[in-house]
């Protein structure tokens, strides 16, 4: 029994490694190889003209730059807003924290579109301050400036990094605090001394993804940036799309994976560092009853509405609003296949697609990350292994995808595995995506749970699976869900080298969305807005259903 | 083993399984790999696939460039039967890597002969669009502005702040209009397209990444929040502005001569192909009278077959420009990297 038990946990931690090497690795090197060795000869070129440029290296601090930036004031911003999710209650609390999320999900262009439409010369914004104050300029110009790309990308992570430290701030004890407080710690103290390094290693997740993201930012930096900013991300793309130029194009991406690298193995090292051994007393949110705490959550959920919200109804309102009155046109357009054309599907088709596709994801992005967990995080094989594999998971996020894309279509075109053009690539490209995020969730609350736990459950006759259905799973379930989320999040919003792959016809939302805004004509635009809220209104109740799973669910598992 | 590792197993085995289904070839389907905006009327095709018996798949691969960098890279193996969607700024590098199998449709002779270059013994040309400048009537005439009459013009005072433009190196209308200016004031003497360019942002031209943001969120007659009454797009763009209350398109093409550039769009038949014979058939449906009269609204371009009856309202409100730049396509593959590295360092400064 001993044995049989021992060799399928082998095979099972042999899958996600299988995945990644078939799926990341192998098509990488592939690309690679060709791009390094276009004759079978090694043409080191690439290096050199990236070397000797001025140009690649002002792209290379300005990416370092924005990035650092973004990372900054995104965690600046959520420390407060977990803070006060974790130890109040408030009306409205769990559909707040799902509404978050929401901007992960959604185009590059509709957000674009939404932040003009609030802040641009003639956006909401503008027109109220220019009527309030008799001006004759708009106030706010922020179009493609720096600072519109900051307040962007804080859009579109905070929550991500706000679920991670919600997530882990929740399962750690509150007892430190608690004992400090008594001991007459005052509030900064706390902060200093209690809070920050307790919380240290889920705000260096956080911060990291938030990095890793900003850094890697292609859609934001492209449309909001101008031609004045270019991420390294960008030139790849410019460099292996529009030149066609792979060993430059792949010294790039190099290098992007070469500094994403390091901050991982940076971030590894500083997780393994954290000590864990705590008798886990969770904190209870309580109302907020004074004033003083009544103004904490105020504020904060202020900024969270403004942040967050205000582009989103934006949107809204601009896929409403039609000449002055309210109509529904858009939406009932999206139903309608006037032009008789074979692009048309309609629009529950799209949604069931990208439903589909979402929960292909989530399947394989939670069991695959949760195994790599596991393999990561000490308990199971030598700590020598999981510390050599913990930083390369997160290389499918740092790997451009247009060299993912190209990399699939060169390695995977002979059978068994010819794949190129099959619809199976685009779940497959997600989970390369997605399964960090359960990984990097569920890691921090894995390592929180105390030896002593399952020891005794073994001690007391639990077999292993015994052991994790009924104490360890009920333990990540919180982190679970928010990988669960976030790769569903991330499949719904058609993240990566998936659109760069030519494949059938299955349409998902976000790609209706981009076919919309590629024709001209004022319906195809409102149309392609009343998709993206359609997108929204999905992504929202499926995590509300998410979130809901987890309260009923899981402890019976 | 336990359940867990049971299931784990199954979901491994069943999803190589799914995998091996689906990359089976059905050798009666004919693949075409086309980019993203690719359209046609869902009866046109049917009546191809029943008269030929021939069932079509058809693959998106991005935009011009990507569906080309894609089949050069698959060369010999590729991904489709046939590639349809090569433009006259990329149609050189396909050519280049020769990657197409040589086919003459006789349809060829239907087709307008500017139109039959000497590539088409192994390209054939489906369709054109002139990349022009739109223009908001509304604004022009509240504003009493007369229209630019050349690409010199927009840098007059009287235009500041009032044209958006794509960036060349991520946008292939921005390509075109960089490439149309380039052919009109030269790459060498006084006054180079650079000059033009460094008037032009003086003149507070804008730059957007690509069509869509430029067209959606900055030209003021499609955008609530545009600012910008002129934009860089299609000269078949027009028709779809077609407003009922005022009997007229809102916006309209500026086609005087060299402010247009001309694209075109190739079909060609894959090296690799196990279906020779069905792609040919699929070459010469395109150059059909239904598939051709279906373009316009389908794809907002223009067929390259003469006295193709265009849809009512391309006829009134598409016009087509007399003298279009030209430009060869090798010129265009040979030149691309130093234009926009050049363009980019000009308007940067």
């Amino acid at each position: 029994m001993n044995t049989i038990w021992r060799w399928g946990r082998y095979g099972l931690f042999a899958l996600p490694l299988l995945f990644f090497g078939l799926f990341y690795v192998y098509p990488v090197a592939t690309i690679f190889d060709i791009s390094f060795r276009p004759d079978g000869v090694l043409d080191l070129s690439g290096f050199v003209s990236i070397a000797t440029s001025a140009y690649y290296r002002d792209t290379l601090v300005f990416t370092v730059y924005q990035a650092t930036l973004s990372t900054f004031f995104t965690i600046l911003l959520v420390l407060p807003g977990a803070y006060v999710f974790v130890h109040y209650k408030f009306p409205g609390r769990s559909l707040l924290l799902s509404l978050s999320t929401l901007p992960f999900v959604l185009p590059t262009v509709v957000v674009a579109t939404a932040f003009l439409a609030l802040v641009g010369p003639r956006g909401l914004l503008n027109t109220a301050l220019m009527n309030w104050f008799n001006l004759e300029t708009p106030p706010i110009a922020l179009q493609q400036t720096l600072t519109l790309i900051l307040i962007v990308h804080v859009f579109y992570n905070y929550s991500v990094a706000l679920r991670i430290i919600v997530a882990y701030w929740s399962s750690i004890s509150s007892r430190i605090e608690d004992a400090a407080s008594v001991l007459g710690a005052s509030n900064w103290q706390l902060w200093w001394k209690i809070r920050l390094p307790l919380l240290r290693s889920a705000i260096f997740a956080a911060a990291l993804l938030v990095f890793i993201f900003t850094f890697t930012s292609f859609g934001v930096v492209l449309i909001l940036g101008g031609i004045r900013f270019a991420t390294l991300e960008v030139q790849i793309y410019y460099q292996t799309v529009n030149l066609l130029n792979l060993p430059t194009a792949a010294a790039l991406s190099l290098v992007q994976i070469f500094i994403m690298l390091l901050a991982m193995l940076y971030y590894a090292r500083l997780q393994r560092q954290i000590a864990t051994n705590q008798t886990v007393v969770p904190i209870k949110p309580k109302k907020a009853k004074t004033w003083r705490t009544r103004l904490l959550v105020g504020v904060n959920l202020f900024v969270m509405l403004a942040l967050l919200l205000m582009p989103l109804l934006a949107l809204v309102i601009r896929s409403l609003w039609i000449d002055g009155a309210i109509s529904f046109e858009y939406y009932t357009l999206l139903g309608e296949n006037v032009r008789n054309s074979i692009l048309f599907v309609p629009p529950s088709h799209a949604i069931a697609n990208s439903i589909a596709f979402g929960l292909m994801t989530t399947l394989m992005a939670v069991i695959l990350g949760t195994l790599l967990a596991y393999i990561i995080g000490d308990r199971l094989l030598p700590a020598r292994v999981g510390r050599f594999i913990d930083p390369l998971i997160m290389l499918p996020l740092a790997t451009s995808a247009v060299t993912l894309g190209l990399g699939f279509i060169l390695a995977l075109d002979e059978s068994p595995l010819n794949l190129r053009t099959s619809w199976v690539l685009v779940p497959i490209a997600h989970s390369l995506v997605a399964t960090p995020f359960v990984t990097r969730s569920v890691l921090p609350a894995m390592r929180q749970i105390p030896p002593s736990l399952p020891e005794a459950a073994q001690v007391l006759g639990a077999s292993p699976l015994r052991i994790w259905r009924r104490i360890e799973l009920p333990l990540l379930s919180r982190s679970l869900v928010v990988g669960a989320t976030f790769a569903f999040a991330i499949s719904l919003g058609e993240f990566g080298a998936s659109v760069f792959v030519a494949r059938p016809d299955t349409p998902t939302m976000p790609l209706i969305i981009y076919r919309l805004l590629g024709q001209p004509g004022t319906t195809n635009y409102g149309q392609a807005l009343a998709m993206s809220v359609i997108l929204l209104l999905v992504c929202l109740a499926s995590f509300l259903l998410i979130e809901r799973f987890r309260d009923v669910g899981v402890g019976e598992f | 083993m336990n359940r867990i590792s049971r299931l784990m197993l199954g979901i491994g085995l069943a999803l190589l399984t799914t995998v091996g289904v689906i990359a089976q070839d059905e050798p009666t389907t004919l693949t075409v790999l086309t980019h993203d905006s690719f359209n046609i009327s869902e009866d046109v095709l049917a009546a191809f696939q029943e008269e030929t018996g021939i069932e079509v798949e058809i693959l998106r691969g991005g935009d011009a460039g990507q569906i080309v960098n894609q089949s050069i890279l698959t060369a010999g193996n590729p991904l489709a039967d046939v590639l349809y969607g090569v433009d006259n700024t990329f149609l050189s590098r396909a050519l280049d890597a020769e990657i197409f199998l040589p086919y003459e449709s006789s349809a060829l002779e239907t087709v307008d002969p500017r139109f039959l270059t000497e590539d088409v013994d192994s390209v054939t040309p489906v369709d054109y669009g002139d990349v022009c400048i739109n223009y908001d009537v509304a604004y022009f005439e509240e504003n009493e502005l007369d229209l630019p009459s050349s690409l010199a013009d927009l840098a007059d005072p009287q235009y500041n702040g009032l044209l958006v433009v794509e960036n060349p190196a991520t946008s292939s209308p921005g390509l075109a209009f960089l490439a149309a200016t380039v052919a009109e004031f030269g790459e060498e003497g006084d006054y180079t397209y650079l000059d033009y360019w460094t008037e032009l942002v003086e003149n507070g031209v804008l730059i957007t990444d690509g069509w869509s943001d430029a067209y959606y969120a900055n030209f003021t007659a499609a955008s609530e929040d545009g600012t910008y009454p002129m934009v860089v797009s299609y000269a078949s763009s027009p028709p779809v502005t077609y407003d009922e209350e005022i009997g007229a398109a809102t916006t309209e093409s500026i086609v005087a001569d060299g402010m247009c550039f001309r694209q075109i769009e190739y079909v060609g038949i894959l090296d690799g192909t196990d279906n020779l014979e069905a792609a040919q058939q699929f070459v010469d449906f395109m150059l059909s009278e239904a598939f051709q009269a279906d373009l316009p609204l389908q794809m907002y371009v223009f067929p390259v077959v003469e006295d193709v009856e265009l849809p009512e309202l391309f006829a009134d409100y598409a016009q087509i420009p007399e003298n279009p730049v030209v430009v060869d396509p090798a010129d265009i593959e040979e030149n691309r990297e130093a234009w926009i590295q050049a363009w980019t360092e000009t308007v940067l400064r």
